[in-house]
């Protein structure tokens, strides 16, 4: 099992025939993913990569009973495109888009709200790099080939600070359930505990690491979820330890502004929390395979 | 982004939020001027730059004259200004704010933030203004009162009379102060801020409510859509490096090591500078090339990066996803082709085409030298800082 997404998964694209949506797409296919469809407004009735195109989400779930939706339309249109999605019935819908009002993000929150929690919408991102069951599938722009399958969940905000952990981790022999970017804005789809709460869900998935960077309360609150609720070993690691206050640090949502969000004081609230802390960035994979003996190591119980 | 106090004034005035009556002046003529427009006997002059704490820093003046005006605008005008914010290279003195001096009873703090805890606008007040809100938020807690506006209805007004009596103002000074906040609520909105600041709100002898000193930041990924907000963004008030690097697409932050960064993605970005620190060294900037970096950008990220003269090395880490290492990597030996690089270089290349990419360094016969993983990459740099 992963988690989000599998092979079968039915993947439309919202931006399908545009330059971005062309070319992940291709790759997306070339990676399994079943890719059933697109949605660009005026090209519906088309062909495109061999899959059709659709005006609408609507009509374009209606005919190919697509579950997920890739957003990559331009961040003008991005919270129209999530709500256009979330309102034709898409379970599951990924934002790649960077760059996107963070008040069109409160609306769009506010929006999925509307819907009963058997019918809502799950957002991931925006400004992220989206999501792949390793050896599965993929819904994002990363380079698929730098996952290897297996047991370790992997959620971060940063994209290439994702890859970093992943290719780390193939090195030491240690695989990937599922990895998945929630984004660097200050208002994002899904946090740390939306994504940890299904990792510990998943029978799959032995071991989680969470990858997050300065500003904002989600990963305090992660570290809380953690050590309420999980019963499987997590790493931790927060970027940006050099970062100075009040800085934006490229990402719309990395800035400490406030108390609890330097990297050190995050670092300190996981490791109360009793998470595995990784001491650099060129420690995740060495981390994340610690956590899988910590866990292989645990009594197994045996159900009466 | 943020804009100056006299603009933010002119923007909330236009949402119904009271403000001392005032003009900008660009010189001290000028400055003289607008006290005849303003009337009164008594005025304040105040220095425009992108920074709180200016009174304790010389930066607002209190007039009795013309000639106390001319003086104060004479003074203000084309200093450098080092507030307790602005570091120690402070930050230029353009504009200068000439306003009414009121008679001040009490001063108050109003603040609307955009909460990322809440994700929700969230309207914050305290009966003692003047100082920073986080000092307050030490001090004294649980005197803060907060209204969260939901989104699908805005702010209502009950949130803004409970705020005004919460306060403790009068029922005329309440009527007053509602119209500030919810003025500010809509300004807000409808401009795309991320923060609205009146610090303080004060209530002057005569019974009035004004806005003395207000501050307003704005989403920058919103600006394409606010104009005439844009257009108030100030250069002169950012390091011009951060400036130059918006306009080639680049994200870069000065910061006082001495190893220089050239990195694609924020996070990896961050990353590498723990990474160099853990290695015994300090990063000399933030600079995230971002996706699909063309040889031009990264020629331009090389000169952004060695137009800071602290820097005695760089490092280039690239996890290419989008981008490929090939691409960089030519990237890279062009823009040392064009852009004379004095210093050792290390370059990291990982993700789509490496071999390729590090074929195309070897190949070059530049002294590059490479590293295969993060920490080799760090501890390279390091290392190669020391011998210079």
């Amino acid at each position: 099992m992963s988690i989000l997404l599998d092979e079968a998964t039915r993947v439309i694209v919202q931006g399908f025939t545009g330059d971005k949506g062309t070319f992940h797409a291709k790759e997306m296919i070339a990676y399994g993913t079943n890719v059933v469809g697109g949605v660009t407004p005026g090209k519906g009735g088309t062909t495109h990569l061999g899959r059709p195109v659709f005006n609408t989400v609507k009509e374009a779930v209606a005919n190919t009973g697509a579950a997920a939706s890739l957003v990559l339309v331009p961040a003008p249109f991005c919270a129209d495109a999530i709500m256009e999605a979330a309102d034709a019935g898409v379970r599951l819908v990924v934002a790649i888009t960077d760059g996107v009002p963070a008040q069109d993000m409160m609306t769009v929150k506010r929006y999925l709200w509307r819907y009963p929690k058997e019918r809502r919408t799950r957002l991931i991102g925006p400004n992220c790099a989206g999501l792949i069951s390793a050896g599965r599938a993929m819904m994002g722009i990363m380079p698929g080939h730098i996952y290897a399958r297996g047991a370790v969940g992997v959620v971060t905000r940063s994209g290439t600070l994702g890859y970093e952990a992943a290719s780390q981790m193939k090195a030491l022999g240690v695989g990937v359930t599922t990895s998945v970017g929630i984004g660097g804005d200050p208002i994002n789809g899904s946090s740390f505990v939306d994504i940890l709460a299904l990792f510990e869900a998943d029978p799959e998935t032995e071991a989680v690491m969470m990858i997050g960077e300065i500003g904002g309360p989600q990963e305090a609150d992660a570290a809380v979820f953690v050590q309420e609720h999980m019963t499987k070993p997590v790493v931790g690691y927060v970027a940006g330890l050099t970062a100075p206050k009040g800085r934006r640090m490229g990402h719309a949502g990395a800035i400490i502004s406030a108390f609890g969000d330097a990297a050190a004081e995050k670092a300190e609230i996981m490791r109360s929390a009793g998470l595995i802390v990784a001491p650099s960035p060129a420690e995740l994979g060495a981390a994340a395979a610690q956590a899988l003996r910590r866990r292989a190591s645990q009594p197994v119980l045996v159900q009466q | 982004m943020d804009i100056h106090e006299y603009q933010a004034k002119e923007l909330l005035a236009g949402f119904g939020v009271p403000v001392p009556k005032g003009g900008v002046a660009y010189s001290a003529e000028q400055a003289v001027y607008r006290t005849t427009e303003i009337g009164g006997s008594r005025w304040v002059v105040k220095a425009q730059i992108h920074s709180g704490a200016r009174g304790k820093a010389g930066g607002v003046r209190l007039c009795a004259t013309d000639a106390d005006v001319r003086q104060a605008a004479k003074d203000l005008l084309g200093k450098v200004l080092v507030t307790t914010q602005t570091g120690p290279e402070g930050l230029p003195v353009h504009r200068v704010l000439v306003e009414q001096a009121l008679p001040i009873e009490r001063e108050l703090y109003v603040g609307l933030v955009l909460d990322r805890k809440h994700e929700r606008i969230v309207v914050v007040a305290h009966p003692h203004g003047g100082m920073e809100i986080e000092e307050i938020a030490q001090r004294e807690p649980a005197a803060i009162l907060r209204e969260v506006v939901e989104p699908a209805v805005g702010m209502r007004s009950f949130q803004a009379r409970e705020l005004a009596f919460g306060l403790g103002l009068g029922a005329q000074q309440a009527n007053q102060a509602m119209a500030a906040v919810l003025g500010a609520y809509r300004a807000f909105r409808d401009l795309d801020a991320t923060m609205v600041e009146f610090n303080p709100l004060v209530v002057t002898s005569d019974g009035q409510v004004l806005a003395l000193d207000v501050k307003m930041s704005f989403d920058d990924n919103a600006m394409f859509r606010r104009p005439n907000v844009a257009e108030l963004r100030d250069f002169a008030q950012e390091d011009p490096r951060e400036a130059d690097a918006a306009e080639h697409g680049l994200n870069y932050v000065a910061l006082d090591g001495d190893i220089g960064c050239i990195i694609n993605g924020a996070g990896l970005a961050m990353a590498t500078m723990d990474m160099i620190q853990h290695a015994g060294g300090e990063p000399a900037n933030f600079l995230d090339i971002g996706g699909g970096a063309s040889p031009d950008r990264v020629a331009a990220a090389f000169r952004l990066v060695l137009s800071d003269r602290k820097v005695k090395a760089i490092l280039v880490n690239v996890f290419a996803g989008i981008n490929r290492c090939d691409w960089v990597a030519a990237g890279v030996v062009q823009a040392i082709h064009e852009v004379r690089v004095p210093v050792p270089l290390v370059v990291r290349l990982a993700g789509t085409n490496v071999e390729e990419g590090r074929r195309i360094l070897t190949d070059s016969g530049l002294p590059i030298l490479t590293a295969d993983t993060l920490s080799e990459a760090a501890g390279r740099v390091v290392a190669a800082r020391r011998t210079v």
